[in-house]
């Protein structure tokens, strides 16, 4: 078995601690994995990515060879497409629908909109709206990554372990906002037609 | 995640921080930078670190933590000295002599390099200097190999009494993988040096250490041909051999991974000086060479020679591969001229979005107040420097016209208000002027160049995560000590509230015909300061 992932996002949105609760599902589940990580200047609000790789085989490549990753994970929309030439044709694009128009000459939401809908396999949720909703704000990356985890091979309990122990130094109210955030993006996914049915 | 022994999820540079403690060092030295920052950040948090009182430093700068890392050599404990790749331009005149005058504790030192220039200004790479020292050089391809060289280079470093160079690359420093570790050793305490004149390079005793230096070659040469880091697997075609050094290993054995082998002969190389012996047979056996390296083509320059003839080598010198930039997966299949999927295009919607500086960044506020300087100014220039506010370069601001290396904002300045430049201003941030600035404000001291340095003192050093900058609480007093009028040395706030004043002490030290400097003191939003 082998599955890639790439995890996107603007520096500062999170996506360390995301690749962190897969990382501790991964060795729940025993397998090995490989997860490159961006440090450095790029984490000062330019884009940043994640090359993530499990397997209960030998993993060589640090880095995912285009057009074979199974699923893009992003926390911001346009951030999603930008790693499109990954993700292989039977690939997953599951995002963030809120954008950070940080930038001059960010897309209008109309042509956003349209790039994203030419996208075969995609689950975009409003996952600010998700964590508002749950009354933990800070725990966008929750409910993307929930959104996201009916793509990837893991039972269900395995998340919650993971999200356990990421969170449970911070107390146990935040470890309960963060699964409940995740249960909404993953209800929520599951709730579109198309979801892949894999666990 | 720290711990005993066992298996963990550890970065590359974690690896190699935890192989260090494992390996019973008595002291860590580094100065932070991209890629390498992670192996000292490990170092000061981890728990048998403070339990074996570990000596633990973010130095001055990179010669000043190898020199440590020599003394602390000398005193019979072992060293771990880290840097990025440029670092060891700071650190080379410690680092060839250290290869004259040998070691007494183990003395390891951690490059990581940045093909691509992912966050650096040049993509130099580190194996030629271990080339040009004359010492070994280890080059892991994986985590967990990072962790048992680390170990080994200690060992090694004791037994040959000679620093040992390790050198990573961005992909693998930055990239988690488990790790198996192995029982910690106690740490180590040796005699001092027996010989007294070990340390004392005279020219007499330097001869001496450098013909012993050039003996020993055929030691390394020899260790590297037996290394089990250089080995030959691969299949049986004789059409190629391929020698994939480091991390390209990876990505050749990447387009293979559902058999798990290469059809051709492959020599992985992770252990330098070169083992010529085994390059000469697997080039006996097969009719070209592919030659796969991270960075720069070192060994293929080196198999290509001056003279032609000889079998057919491919590389990054004939297109096979790009000259520059890292490798890639992709890259490399299509260097084997293996098929792949064909990628979809980025839609045309996605744009670039580089870094910028944090929303409320006092460097912010001072870049407005400069930049209204500058536009009544335009025979003027701004010589920057390498943090966080080299973002000036970009829109909003686009106000400096350099950013060379650490330190070369003032003396630049310097240089040109020497040729008549006029105002010649040099932006420096705090941890930047502590590296190498404090030199280059002395020759401005020394002959009263008219020019203003304004230093951007946020307290910490911000671009490389917020490590402690040794100017905090201390940076008037350094600068008074060099000779700087107290007059003329001013402290700002960068705040809009404060941006006319500002903008007035900027011209008034701007018309002041000799050396003036400005400090802007507003601490940075992200600064908790990590140790
Ligand atoms: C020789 C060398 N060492 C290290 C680095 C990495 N690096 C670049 S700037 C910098 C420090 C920046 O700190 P400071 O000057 O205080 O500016 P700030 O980022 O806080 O604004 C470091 C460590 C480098 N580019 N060159
Ligand atoms: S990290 Fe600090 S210095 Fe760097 S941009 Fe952010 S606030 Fe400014």
């Amino acid at each position: 078995m082998h599955y890639d992932l790439i995890i996107a996002g603007v520096g500062g949105q999170g996506i360390l601690s995301i690749a962190t609760v897969i990382g501790r599902a991964a060795v729940h589940q025993g397998l090995h994995l490989k997860q490159s990580e961006v440090h450095g200047m790029a984490q000062r609000g330019g884009a940043v990515s994640s090359h993530f790789r499990l397997s209960d085989g030998t993993i060589f490549s640090d880095l995912i060879p285009l057009a074979s990753s199974d699923l893009i994970l992003s926390m911001e929309p346009m951030e999603a497409l930008r790693y499109r030439p990954w993700l292989k044709p039977e690939g997953w694009l599951v995002t963030n629908s809120v954008p950070i128009p940080s930038i001059a000459d960010y897309p209008d939401p109309v042509r956003l909109q349209a790039a994203l809908a030419e996208m075969p396999h995609r689950i975009v949720v409003d996952a600010v709206g998700l964590a508002r909703a749950e009354k933990s704000p800070r725990s966008v990356n929750m409910a993307v990554l929930g959104a996201a985890s009916p793509c990837m091979p893991f039972p269900e309990a395995v998340w919650e372990e993971a999200i356990r122990e990421q969170f449970s130094r911070k107390g146990a109210e935040v470890v309960e906002a963060n699964i409940r955030v995740f249960q909404a993006g993953r209800n929520e996914a599951l709730r579109s037609a198309d979801t892949p049915k894999k666990t | 995640m720290h711990g005993i022994s066992g298996r963990r999820l550890l970065l590359t540079d974690e690896a190699i921080a935890q192989a260090a403690l494992d390996a019973g060092i008595g002291g860590a030295y580094a100065y932070p930078g991209t890629p390498s920052t992670e192996i000292l950040e490990y170092i000061q948090q981890a728990p048998e670190a403070r339990e074996r009182g570990v000596h633990r430093l973010w130095s001055v700068n990179e010669k000043t933590a190898l020199e440590e890392g020599l003394g602390h050599s000398y005193a019979g404990r072992r060293a771990l000295v880290a840097m990025k790749h440029v670092g060891l331009n700071v650190a080379a005149d410690p680092f060839v002599n250290a290869a004259i005058t040998g070691v007494n504790g183990g003395l390891v030192l951690v490059v990581a390099d940045d093909p691509s220039m992912h966050s650096s200004q040049n993509e130099q790479d580190s194996r030629f200097y271990a080339g040009f020292a004359g010492i070994p050089l280890l080059e892991p391809a994986t985590q967990q190999e990072a962790y048992e060289m680390t170990r080994a280079a200690f060992d090694w470093s004791e037994q040959w009494k000679i620093p040992i160079l390790i050198r990573i690359v961005t992909r693998l420093a930055h990239s988690r993988a488990d790790v198996v570790t192995t029982p910690p050793i106690e740490p180590v305490r040796l005699e001092l040096p027996q010989d007294p004149r070990q340390f004392v390079l005279l020219p007499a005793n330097a001869r001496r250490n450098y013909e012993r230096l050039l003996d020993q070659q055929a030691v390394f040469q020899a260790h590297s041909e037996a290394s089990p880091y250089n080995v030959r697997t691969g299949g049986r075609r004789r059409d190629r051999g391929v020698i994939a050094a480091g991390i390209a290993y990876n990505y050749l054995m990447e387009a293979f991974t559902d058999t798990g082998e290469c059809p051709w002969p492959v020599l992985a190389i992770r252990e330098y000086p070169l083992p010529a012996a085994a390059i000469a047979r697997l080039a006996a056996d097969v009719d070209s060479l592919l030659i796969l390296e991270e960075g720069a083509p070192l060994i293929e320059s080196r198999l290509r020679g001056l003279l032609p003839g000889g079998k057919p080598i491919h590389g990054r010198m004939d297109g096979t591969l790009p000259r520059s930039g890292e490798l890639t997966p992709d890259g490399v299949s299509a260097a084997l001229g293996l098929g792949r999927p064909k990628p979809a295009p980025v839609p045309t919607v996605v744009r670039p979005r580089p870094p910028m500086l944090c929303a409320g960044c006092p460097h912010a506020d001072t870049y407005r107040f400069l930049k209204e300087f500058m536009a009544d100014h335009p025979a003027g220039r701004v010589f920057a420097d390498i943090g966080c506010y080299t973002l000036g370069a970009l829109p909003p601001f686009e106000a400096i016209s350099s950013c060379v290396d650490m330190g070369a904002s003032i003396t630049m300045a310097k240089g040109a208000a020497d040729a008549g430049l006029t105002p010649a201003i040099a932006v420096i941030g705090d941890s930047t002027f502590t590296h190498s600035g404090l030199t280059g404000l002395l020759d401005a001291v020394m002959e009263n160049t008219s020019m203003t340095v304004l230093i951007l003192d946020n307290e910490t050093t911000g671009m490389t995560g917020c490590q402690t900058s040794p100017a905090t609480g201390r940076l008037e007093r350094i600068i008074a000590g060099l000779g700087v009028d107290a007059a003329h040395l001013r402290v700002v706030i960068p705040l809009s509230k404060n941006h006319d004043k500002n903008l007035q002490v900027l011209r008034e030290e701007a018309a002041y015909p000799g050396i003036s400097v400005i400090i802007s003191r507003r601490v940075c939003l992200q600064a908790v300061p990590k140790g």
